[in-house]
C-alpha cells in the first residue's frame, strides 16, 4: 500500500518535480525504491533520517 | 537446469494483466481484493475487478444500511446486506463490532482502511464492473452504483476482457 500511496501522489506531480517520501524501516523501505525504478522513476536518494525513519527522493 | 525453473523460464508470456472476481462482500475479503488491485495497479497492471452477488455490496452509492433496489424483496435484501460501511467481516463479526474493532486497529496501525483502498482503486483508474446476472436478481441498477463503475457485464465479455493475464476469485 505504501507504493500504492507514493504512486498515486507522484502521478500528481509534473515531470520532473520530486517527491519525499519518508518511511520507516521494513518492506516497503526495499519496496518503494524498487518499484519506482522499475515504473521508470528516479530514485535520487534513499537516506536515513533519524531512529527509524528513512527518506526517499523521487523524481518524476 | 532444474524442472522449476525451466518451467519458469518457457511459460507462456502473460500481459500484466490481473482480473479479480469479488464474489463475497466481506469486509476482510473486501480488502484483500482491494490490496490485491491496488498494488498490482501501482505497478503498472491493467485491474478488472468484476463484482458479483455479495461483491456489489461494495460498489453501492449508498455505504451504510439502505432500502436499494426494485422490488419488496430486493429492497429488504439490499436493506440488510447493506453498502461498504456495512460489511461484516467473514469469522467472528460479533453482530457487526469486527469491523469497527478492524477499521480502529488499520487507523492506529496505519494501514490503509477499506475506504482509502477503494479511493486508491478510483485513484489508479482500476476497471470496476457488475454482473449483469447478479444486478438482475437484486433488482439492482447501474445507477445505484458509485460512477467509477465502468459497466454491466456478464460472463462472455468478462472472459474477454481477462484473457491472457490472471484471474483470481475472492
Amino acid at each position: 500500500m505504501t507504493f500504492v500511496k507514493t504512486k498515486i501522489q507522484l502521478s500528481k506531480l509534473k515531470p520532473g518535480d520530486i517527491l519525499e517520501v519518508l518511511l520507516t524501516e521494513g518492506e516497503p523501505l526495499q519496496n518503494v525504491p524498487r518499484s519506482s525504478r522499475e515504473q521508470g522513476f528516479n530514485v535520487l536518494e534513499v537516506s536515513h533520517v533519524q531512529g527509524n525513519v528513512h527518506r526517499v527522493l523521487i523524481q518524476k | 537446469m532444474g524442472i522449476t525453473e525451466f518451467a519458469l523460464k518457457n511459460q507462456p508470456k502473460e500481459t500484466k494483466k490481473l482480473s479479480l472476481i469479488c464474489f463475497s462482500g466481506d469486509f476482510d475479503k473486501l480488502v484483500a481484493t482491494f490490496t490485491l488491485a491496488t498494488g498490482a495497479a501501482a505497478v503498472g497492471y491493467e485491474v478488472n475487478i468484476f463484482f458479483t452477488f455479495w461483491g456489489l455490496d461494495a460498489i453501492k452509492k449508498k455505504q451504510g444500511r439502505a432500502f436499494v433496489g426494485k422490488g419488496f424483496l430486493p429492497k429488504l435484501f439490499g436493506f440488510f446486506m447493506g453498502g461498504l460501511g456495512s460489511s461484516p467481516v467473514s469469522r467472528l463479526n460479533f453482530c457487526g463490532l469486527s469491523p469497527i474493532i478492524f477499521r480502529y486497529l488499520m487507523r492506529k496501525r496505519n494501514v490503509a482502511t477499506l475506504e482509502e483502498l477503494v479511493e486508491a482503486a478510483k485513484a489508479l483508474e482500476i476497471n470496476l464492473y457488475a454482473c449483469e446476472m447478479a444486478m438482475h436478481i437484486l433488482g439492482l441498477e447501474k445507477t445505484d452504483f458509485i460512477h467509477e463503475v465502468k459497466d454491466v457485464l456478464g460472463v462472455a465479455t468478462f472472459l474477454e476482457l481477462s484473457e491472457g493475464g490472471r484471474t483470481m476469485f475472492i
